[in-house]
């Protein structure tokens, strides 16, 4: 309904605001609260994409670039493109079981690496939930089947998978990370070799608190690295990315 | 455990406690370091021993006691049966362990003097302790399969520790003629590596479907439910139909006895005539433990904050030997246990902190080329036990995709946990 009403004031705006104070007041008033248009967040998703666009196509013709094309791109695994070259690491992803939907798409554009560590995109990633949301509402006409995606997601969205700073801004405990630490390297080698379980050794501190953090929140795909993650608290994982930022 | 303050206090209290026990551990005889003396160099024993020689950067004197130069580990050592590997990927030595400050004696220890702390060897001599790490892994409790013992292990092999065993069975398996039958005796619980005879089975299958695909295989198993049961059935099913008959505890399995010079096996009062047996008998810790007297019923009650034994203070125990609680004996556990011990070792020693508890497991199992299941938990100290805390399992009708990388997962946690173990 409040959508309903905003579409008519986006579709005869001078009219709106000349005759209809009230109503117009109460669209703005439900603009400034993010309670947005599915129309406009894909107008404003468009503008968006032109962060992407570098990389990226997606629409009729969309072809594979630097990056694949994203036409369908909800309910795909990730890295199921049969002819994208991905990383390492996206092809871990998807073995995980990643699927990209609005809360992991949500994510990964936040933060690339909190749920891919080495993906090839470098990008930074976006910040304003705002953005996000309209980039998301964007990519999602180009689904090939809109009518299937669950209603219930859109309603979540706005949620904000940034981490606290506060946790990024713990210092942790070298010496406690070692011991720690330990118990990761039954796993991950600690000369560093990358084969069937990733390496971990000389991981920024950010990456490796957001990727466990992701893992933790079980947004992150893979059973051992979310029970591993799942028992760590704030402390010990800035102990270990403290330790493993350090090591070569 | 999660909470920021009852972690600290508990590390305040263990760092208190060992601050206490420090001195006179040293003091006792006047010698100059404090000497930590582990017997058995496989999962727990050598990760123990190689931790607490690189973290004590040479204010502990350790030994090491392990009679074998070459050690084959046991994990992966269904996938040299199945012709997935070969033995000598499996074969491991000392030299960097040596290399790394740990004092590497090959011998066998038959004597524990708990009251002088005096290890006796085989070979004669006598090694000091002021902590003692048993680390034995299993023995076989004679008599527990009705007409098999150790004499007839080249006749049955029980290939439940790897090495020659291994290559033994694989020999005969490689041998038996066309549309023969292979027997497995399952072990009772609790026992070593809980997937690891149906890893076994599924390797075995794997190998005869290619050599020998009339070949049929039976399972006589005493218990009714079995680790990751409906990922083998279904693995079974799928990749070796008609060829695996496994007869649970409902069904008799229980029932056994085992003639080696007929080459039969009875279940249920059922004969019948095999071609290769491997028989794996019911567990109980190394024969050490119990010469040191450390052991009630089988195994060796330990305390889960640092894996020191129920019975004596200075003396921890760690993997298969031990009963701790809810960790299956595995590799992984004796592993994730060692370090643990490690640490509370050396802090008990050198005053160093002493950080909490923390265990985990996990099991790869292969049931055929590049198809990977794992069942795995987290666990923590309790006054009573380590307690599980969370886990998982690989669920049934996964896609080939997932199961190669669970593969490739356990191809990788291979080389890692051996060089944590080795160095």
């Amino acid at each position: 309904m409040y959508e309903c009403e905003i579409n008519m004031k986006k579709t005869d705006n001078k009219l709106a605001f000349a005759t209809a104070r009230k109503a117009v007041s109460l669209a703005a008033l439900l603009v400034t609260f993010g309670h947005s248009s599915l129309a406009q967040d894909v107008d404003a998703g468009a503008k968006v994409f032109s962060k992407c666009k570098a990389c990226h196509q997606v629409g009729k013709d969309a072809k594979n670039k630097i990056g694949p094309h994203l036409n369908g791109v909800f309910g795909r695994s990730a890295g199921s493109d049969p002819v994208f070259k991905y990383s390492t690491s996206m092809k871990r992803a998807s073995n995980d079981g990643l699927i990209w939907t609005d809360k992991t798409l949500t994510a990964f554009i936040e933060n690339p690496k909190s749920l891919v560590s080495k993906t090839k995109m470098s990008f930074r990633g976006i910040k304003d939930a705002n953005q996000v949301i309209a980039l998301l509402a964007y990519l999602r006409t180009f689904s090939d089947n809109p009518s299937n995606i669950p209603e219930a997601e859109p309603t979540a969205k706005g949620t904000d998978h940034d981490i606290d700073p506060a946790i990024l801004a713990i210092q942790g405990d070298p010496e406690y990370g070692e011991y720690l630490a330990s118990e990761c390297q039954t796993c991950h080698r600690v000369d560093g070799t990358d084969a069937g379980i990733p390496a971990i050794n000389g991981w920024p501190i950010e990456d490796f608190v957001v990727s466990m953090h992701a893992y933790k929140g079980k947004i992150r795909p893979h059973p051992v690295m979310q029970m591993m993650a799942g028992r760590l608290s704030n402390e010990e994982i800035a102990a270990l990315a403290a330790y493993f930022e350090a090591i070569e | 455990m999660n909470n920021p303050i009852n972690r600290r206090v508990f590390l305040n209290t263990v760092t208190a406690a060992a601050a206490t026990m420090f001195a006179p551990a040293v003091m006792a005889d006047g010698h100059k370091k404090p000497r930590v003396v582990v017997v058995g160099g496989g999962a727990g024993g050598a990760t123990a021993a190689r931790y607490i020689a690189k973290d004590s950067k040479g204010t502990i004197d350790v030994t090491l006691i392990e009679p074998s130069r070459s050690y084959y580990t046991c994990f992966f050592s269904n996938l040299v049966l199945g012709g997935v590997r070969d033995i000598q990927s499996i074969a491991h030595s000392y030299g960097k362990m040596a290399a790394g400050g740990v004092n590497v004696v090959h011998d066998w220890a038959i004597g524990v003097d708990r009251d002088a702390k005096i290890i006796t060897l085989a070979g004669g001599g006598k090694v000091p302790y002021d902590k003692l790490i048993l680390s034995p892994g299993i023995d076989f409790i004679e008599g527990a399969v009705q007409g098999w013992d150790t004499s007839a292990q080249n006749a049955m092999p029980h290939a439940y520790k790897a090495g020659s065993q291994t290559e033994l069975l694989r020999a005969q398996l490689l041998a038996m003629p066309q549309g023969g039958t292979f027997a497995m005796i399952a072990p009772p619980n609790p026992f070593r590596c809980p997937p690891g005879p149906y890893e076994r089975v599924s390797m075995i299958a794997h190998m005869l479907k290619e050599t020998n695909p009339t070949a049929k295989i039976i399972i006589a198993d005493p218990k009714a439910k079995f680790s990751k049961m409906a990922l083998f059935q279904e693995g079974w099913a799928d990749n070796y139909s008609g060829m695996v008959d496994w007869i649970g505890a409902d069904f008799g399995g229980g029932n056994v006895s085992v003639n080696p010079q007929d080459m039969t096996v009875t279940i249920d009062g059922e004969v019948n005539k095999v071609d290769v047996c491997n028989v794996i008998p019911a567990m109980k810790a190394g024969l050490i433990s119990d010469l040191a007297g450390v052991t009630e019923e089988n195994w060796a009650p330990v305390n889960a904050a640092d894996m020191s034994s129920k019975a004596d203070a200075d003396i921890h125990v760690l993997g298969d030997a031990c009963h701790q609680g809810d960790m299956p004996k595995s590799g992984f556990s004796a592993n994730s246990q060692a370090k643990v011990c490690a640490n509370a070792v050396r802090g008990a020693l050198t005053g160093s902190k002493v950080f909490p508890a923390k265990f985990s497991n996990t099991c790869w199992s292969l049931i055929d080329t590049n198809n990977g299941v794992k069942v795995g938990a987290t666990y923590e100290a309790t006054p009573e036990k380590i307690a599980k805390v969370d886990g998982f399992i690989s669920k049934t009708g996964e896609s080939a995709d997932v199961r190669q990388s669970t593969y490739e997962e356990s191809v990788g946690w291979y080389a890692g946990i051996t060089s944590d173990m080795f160095g």
